[in-house]
């Protein structure tokens, strides 16, 4: 490198982004995107889901290439073909959903990020060193397929910063943290900022990009629509950049009124059906009529487990585990479960909620042709396709679904208006009970809102609703009690009004209620 | 006791080309891949094996002409799968039954011809020890090639970068992508060392085994080497095992329809096919055990965002 | 280098040219319909290569592999006979195929269809009335239905592979079968050959026109068997639950279908139709039990499964093509001297080229030319 461009570099930007494009069919995924990243600054990537902001940075970390428009790495224009390159070039990255392997060890998966061939056992070494500096600390012998989403990060995070990098990308990484564990991750932004080197943060969360951020860019719809300083806003300010309109805020109204139980958990068992899933132990909770209960929790702490337990994908050992409106309900398989007044949305919209390749029609078909069997099959099975467009029609209007053709395949469809669907194939039944699984993971705002107004409003009609997400501020906003998962044991249910993000935070990192602070000091 | 030392001499030779044929499919299956043509190749590389050594007159040209005709096939297998993205399963199948019928195409002139043998390895001294002289020192040299093929896929695999890049691959392949590793491109190359093996062991058939060509003549040999891979849970030394608890049966059997005994020869023949099924099912029981060994991305087709 | 890519060179700037597969956000019908008519054509073109390369005149080769059998009634009746089996295993793998159970032993449970399905007559010779044939087809049937349930049986109960273990049975079938031949099911006047009695008329397919050729009753069965699947996986309930659990098994698991519940349905399912084409041929076009009954039909399925598109209709007419390509290797052998075993490699091409053309369907295929920006060469 000459000189003169050193100079430029020390008085320049560190990175910069001129009209960056990226068509992936019709959607222009990022639509001439302008960025710039100073020297040691964390600057904001803000937008909410589907705005592009992944796209833009696998662009940056050479995992996609764009279309149109230039990348300048220290003010050279750069062509940046494979992570390889980034990285030679200094970009490391910290992905949203890991990048890791299951199956090998913490310093096996660490040598695999590296461009130069090192032992193993000096990588161990020098992960273990620079984990103590930067207070994460990680075990190089474990198999990552055993490990925690926490601790999965901090590989991500060390594999990143073993390669010295002068950028580095962080992909929405406190969707996976407790409250305390993400005040931990910015103290060690904080000090890698010191350092000099420069991070650029993706979040849809306003809060934590004040705190933190030094400067912002707002994409919406794949278009950057603001460059800001995020001190010198409001959320809400920051918000309305983010999402364009206003959206209507949940309506919530009157308290939960404490009618029947209608679904009962009494200590349900699970043993862990699989070598990396979570047993769940002696868990035990009452939703009533009328009443919404959340379960917050970082993901991979038995929730998954929970969920296929309560549906019945998964049968009970004792049928008492399980009650469904006074029954024991623990035996029975998800049909009968569905017919005897319950509903299920799964986590995954595609693949599990909805078949893919199959049309919205046949997908109505998939959870209701037991439940709806009168009105939707004839004799022999014979599948009454009129009933079925009528049913799907009528959904699609309730919930707005947005689609492009009369039936489409459940893929070809965005993932907001694909899970309005979904829950609105459940809502139209009116169950008596709905279990819910992140019902807005990746949900743009607009159908977020929509969706958990609707969850509110069944609710509010007498029936019982169980929520479990990990977004803390989705359930803060719609349930009437908060219970945690954590390591497969539920804690008891603390109602809304005596919920902190602190106290939730507490028992998301494990603590026993009423020693959680004590708990706290231990642990520091 | 010779007869000792020739019964386990012929066991190795008849499992040589199962234990090589299963370890390509091995480290095919590693890197993510189910390749099911491998009797296809397998047969194809008999036929070429016994074709280049019958036109040039060099066994040892037959032997090249065996690996150069598997990996060719495979890397069709290769194009479909890896370029195309097509069903492995099915395209694995069609490649079996594209080669058992280009091989007898190929093969229609050599059909009763008496081939040409590989020799085996002879010095003076050693072969003549007893007991283990002609074990150790008196084989074929493709023999010597399973062995050091088991251990150098051993070392591969476990103790190189690539090897644990490989590994890399067929546990998680979207990650591998997103770190930058080539994923298409490592398993081309596996596919083509796959191909190269089950061509080789169907030459060993065709120059070793039995030298001559028969149609048809892997009989099958090619599935039980995908079936040894499962058994020996995709770890080489333990392949090989399997490969001669199989040679041995094959050997036996062929002993006690010589001997009579009064068993049906077919179900005698049958042996084999019927311990396959046994030996899956004993291994594949324990779910748990199954999933931790099965490479995760295993048959999973993989087009990279771009 | 990234195999599909290559490197160019263009007015001193340096560049790679790509070939990329993108996503379809819905599946191309167009290509869903013609992909195997595209892979025809080219199985055709490559098929006059092939011909060219080993010496025979193309054009007549393809006129005697595809035209000439069908230009005479006996050959299209001999068409039929070949086509029946094909198509009725076919179908029945079509559901096996479709709910992601991958039965490849359809040759064994056809085996074992003619085994049962024979043992009325050759063990009970004076039997023979109304009843001897339906008898025998059910026999056929359970046969095929009984072998094909156990490698079902193995992969729900034991989580074995089911391509491995159907296949290894197909061994065992034919051991089983040569055995039966010669030993105890062998006619005691037949001069020491293998091979039962011959079937009394009464446990014969009868001919459908027995004045044109020998084409058999099977080939009913093999159009009712197309039409009932077809209409079982269109409309009804159980043909939902197959698409669903072979598509997204976990989807399945949700919509309350059971999964081992389906490998059973898609096993027997097909092993009855494989054991049914197995009577079938013992009884329609041999008409006795012989040391090998099937020259490969069991296989042969698979690819016209493939080319009608898992679709039994499509089925239907797969089946005849690849019925044509058995008559035509027999003809082109007459007329030209090309090895019979070029109908085996014309097979497997057409497979192969299915399998690739249906890659059209849900992915675009775009050739990407890109210049390398000339800053990389500074760096």
């Amino acid at each position: 490198m000459t000189d003169a461009t050193a100079t430029t570099a020390a008085s320049g930007t560190l990175l910069r982004v001129a009209g960056i494009t990226k068509v992936f069919g019709t959607l222009k995924a990022n639509d001439a995107v302008d960025l710039d990243v100073a020297p040691g600054e964390i600057h904001a990537l803000l937008g909410e889901n589907g705005a592009g902001k992944s796209t833009l940075v696998k662009m940056l970390f050479g995992s996609l290439q764009p279309d149109a428009g230039t990348i300048f790495w220290k003010e050279e224009p750069v062509a940046v073909a494979n992570p390889m390159q980034a990285r030679a070039l200094g970009i490391g990255m910290v992905f949203q959903h890991f990048s890791l392997f299951d199956a090998l060890t913490t310093a096996e998966n660490i040598a695999l990020s590296l461009d130069e061939a090192t032992a193993l056992s000096t990588i161990a070494e020098r992960a273990k060193a620079l984990g103590d500096a930067y207070g994460l600390p990680l075990d190089p012998n474990a198999v990552v397929g055993d490990l925690s989403v926490g601790e999965r990060q901090r590989i991500e995070i060390i594999r990143c910063l073993l390669q010295k990098p002068e950028l580095i990308i962080l992909d929405e990484p406190t969707s996976v943290l407790t409250p305390q564990e993400a005040e931990k991750l910015f103290v060690t932004l904080d000090q890698l900022r010191g350092e000099g080197k420069s991070i650029l943060y993706i979040s849809h969360r306003l809060e934590e990009v004040q705190r933190i951020c030094d400067r912002a860019t707002v994409l919406r719809h794949g278009k950057v629509v603001a460059h800001c300083t995020p001190a010198n806003e409001t959320p809400a300010s920051l918000a309305s950049m983010m999402v364009g309109a206003d959206v209507a805020a949940v309506q919530r109204t009157g308290a939960g009124s404490t009618g029947e139980p209608l679904l009962e958990i009494v200590d349900l068992v699970r043993h862990a059906a699989s070598p990396f899933a979570v047993p769940l132990s002696g868990v035990s909770l009452t939703v009533r009529a009328g009443e919404v209960i959340g379960i917050a929790g970082v993901a991979g702490n038995g929730q998954g487990e929970l969920f296929e337990a309560l549906s019945g994908e998964v049968l009970q050992t004792t049928p008492g585990q399980v009650r469904l409106r006074g029954k024991d309900s623990g035996r029975l398989g998800i049909s009968q479960r569905r017919r005897a007044g319950a509903a299920f949305v799964p986590e995954e919209r595609l693949g599990h909620g909805a078949a893919p390749g199959m049309k919205l029609s046949e997908n109505l078909l998939l959870s209701r042709h037991r439940t709806d069997g009168k009105a939707f099959l004839g004799p022999l099975g014979v599948i009454r396709s009129g009933a079925i467009a009528r049913s799907t029609k009528r959904i699609v209007s309730d919930m707005d679904v947005r689609k492009s053709a009369e039936d489409p395949e459940a893929a070809a469809l965005s993932g907001g208006n694909l899970q309005k669907f979904i829950i609105g194939r459940e809502l139209d039944r009116k169950p008596a009970i709905m279990v819910v699984n992140q019902p807005t993971w990746g949900v743009d705002a607009g159908a977020a809102a929509h969706i958990r107004q609707a969850l509110i409003e069944l609710a509010r009609s007498g029936s019982a609703v169980l929520v479990i997400s990990q977004d803390l501020d989705e359930l803060f906003e719609i349930s009437d009690s908060i219970a945690v998962m954590h390591n497969g044991h539920l804690s008891a249910p603390v109602p809304i009004a005596d919920a902190t993000y602190e106290k939730i935070g507490l028992l998301m990192g494990g603590a026993e209620p009423g020693h959680a602070a004590r708990d706290m000091e231990v642990q520091a | 006791m010779d007869i000792a030392q020739n019964v386990i001499l012929t066991i190795m030779t008849a499992a040589t080309p199962l234990l090589i044929a299963a370890i390509g499919e091995l480290v095919v299956e590693r890197s993510g891949v189910l390749n099911l043509g491998v009797e296809g190749m397998m047969v194809i590389g008999a036929v070429c094996g016994f074709a280049a050594a019958m036109i040039t007159g060099s066994p040892w040209m037959g032997v090249v002409g065996g690996i150069v005709a598997g990996a060719l096939l495979s890397l069709l297998f290769g194009f479909l799968t890896l370029s195309l993205a097509t069903n492995q399963v099915a395209t694995g199948l069609s490649l079996t039954l594209l080669g058992i019928g280009v091989s007898g195409l190929i093969g229609e002139s050599f059909v009763g011809k008496a081939g040409i043998r590989l020799p085996s390895l002879n010095i003076p001294g050693l072969t003549e020890i007893p007991l283990v002289g002609k074990l150790l020192f008196g084989q074929d040299p493709i023999f010597y090639l399973s062995i050091l093929l088991t251990a150098g896929t051993t070392w591969f695999l476990f103790r190189t970068r690539a090897g644990l890049t490989l590994r890399s691959i067929g546990d998680n392949h979207k990650s591998a992508h997103a770190l930058g590793i080539p994923v298409i491109g490592y398993r081309y190359l596996a596919v083509m060392f796959g191909g190269g093996c089950a061509g080789l062991a169907g030459a060993h058939l065709s120059l070793v085994y039995t030298p001559q060509w028969v149609e048809n003549m892997t009989a099958g040999r090619g599935w039980i080497a995908l079936a040894l891979v499962v058994f020996g849970s995709w770890r080489p030394w333990r392949v090989l095992a399997g490969a001669y608890l199989f040679g041995a049966v094959t050997i036996g059997q062929l002993h006690a329809q010589a001997l009579g005994f009064g068993i049906p020869s077919q179900l005698l023949s049958s042996l084999p096919y019927l311990a396959t099924i046994v030996v899956l099912v004993l291994i594949s029981r324990d779910r748990r055990l199954t999933i931790i060994n099965t490479p995760a991305s295993l048959g999973q087709p993989f087009v990279p965002d771009r | 280098m990234r195999p599909g890519t290559w490197k160019f060179r263009r007015e001193g700037e340096e560049g790679v040219i790509r070939i990329e597969l993108v996503k379809r956000p819905q599946h191309s019908a167009f290509f869903s319909a013609m992909s195997p008519f595209i892979a025809f054509g080219l199985t055709l073109v490559f098929g006059a290569i092939l011909f060219a390369a080993i010496g025979k005149p193309p054009l007549a080769a393809l006129y005697s592999y595809f035209i000439e059998p069908l230009s005479e009634m006996w050959s299209v009746h001999e068409l039929i006979i070949k086509a029946t089996p094909l198509i009725m295993i076919a179908v029945g793998l079509s559901v096996c195929y479709r709910s992601n159970n991958w039965n490849i032993g359809a040759e064994g449970q056809f085996i074992f269809g003619g085994i049962a399905g024979s043992l009325i007559p050759i063990l009970v010779p004076g039997f023979q009335n109304a009843a001897t044939l339906p008898l025998m087809m059910i026999m056929g049937m359970i046969g095929g239905a009984a072998y094909g349930a156990i490698p079902a049986l193995l992969k729900t109960r034991f989580n074995t592979n089911e391509i491995l273990t159907s296949l290894m049975l197909v061994y065992v079938a034919q051991l089983f079968l040569d055995w039966l031949a010669r030993g105890a099911l062998r006619d005691p006047n037949g001069a020491g050959f293998p091979g039962s009695i011959r079937l009394s008329s009464a446990a014969q397919l009868p001919e459908i026109a027995p004045s044109q050729g020998g084409a058999h009753l099977g080939i009913v069965f093999a159009v009712i068997a197309a039409v009932v699947v077809w209409f079982m996986l269109r409309s009804t309930l159980k043909g939902f639950e197959v698409r669903l659990i072979g598509s997204s098994p976990r989807a399945g698991r949700f919509a309350g279908f059971s999964a081992p519940g389906m490998v059973f349905f898609a096993f027997l399912v097909s092993g009855a139709l494989a054991g049914l084409a197995g009577i079938s041929e013992v009884s329609g076009a041999i008409g006795q039990l012989r040391e090998t009954i099937s020259p490969g039909y069991g296989f042969t399925a698979i690819i016209v499964a493939f080319l009608g598109r898992l679709n039994p209709l499509g089925i239907i007419a797969a089946g005849l093509v690849l019925a044509l390509t058995y008559l035509g290797g027999e003809a082109a052998q007459i007329s030209l001297g090309v090895s019979d075993k070029v109908a085996r490699v014309f097979q497997g091409m057409l497979l192969f080229f299915v399998l690739g053309c249906d890659t059209l369907i849900h992915y675009r295929i775009r050739v990407a030319g890109r210049a390398i920006a000339s800053a990389m060469e500074k760096s």
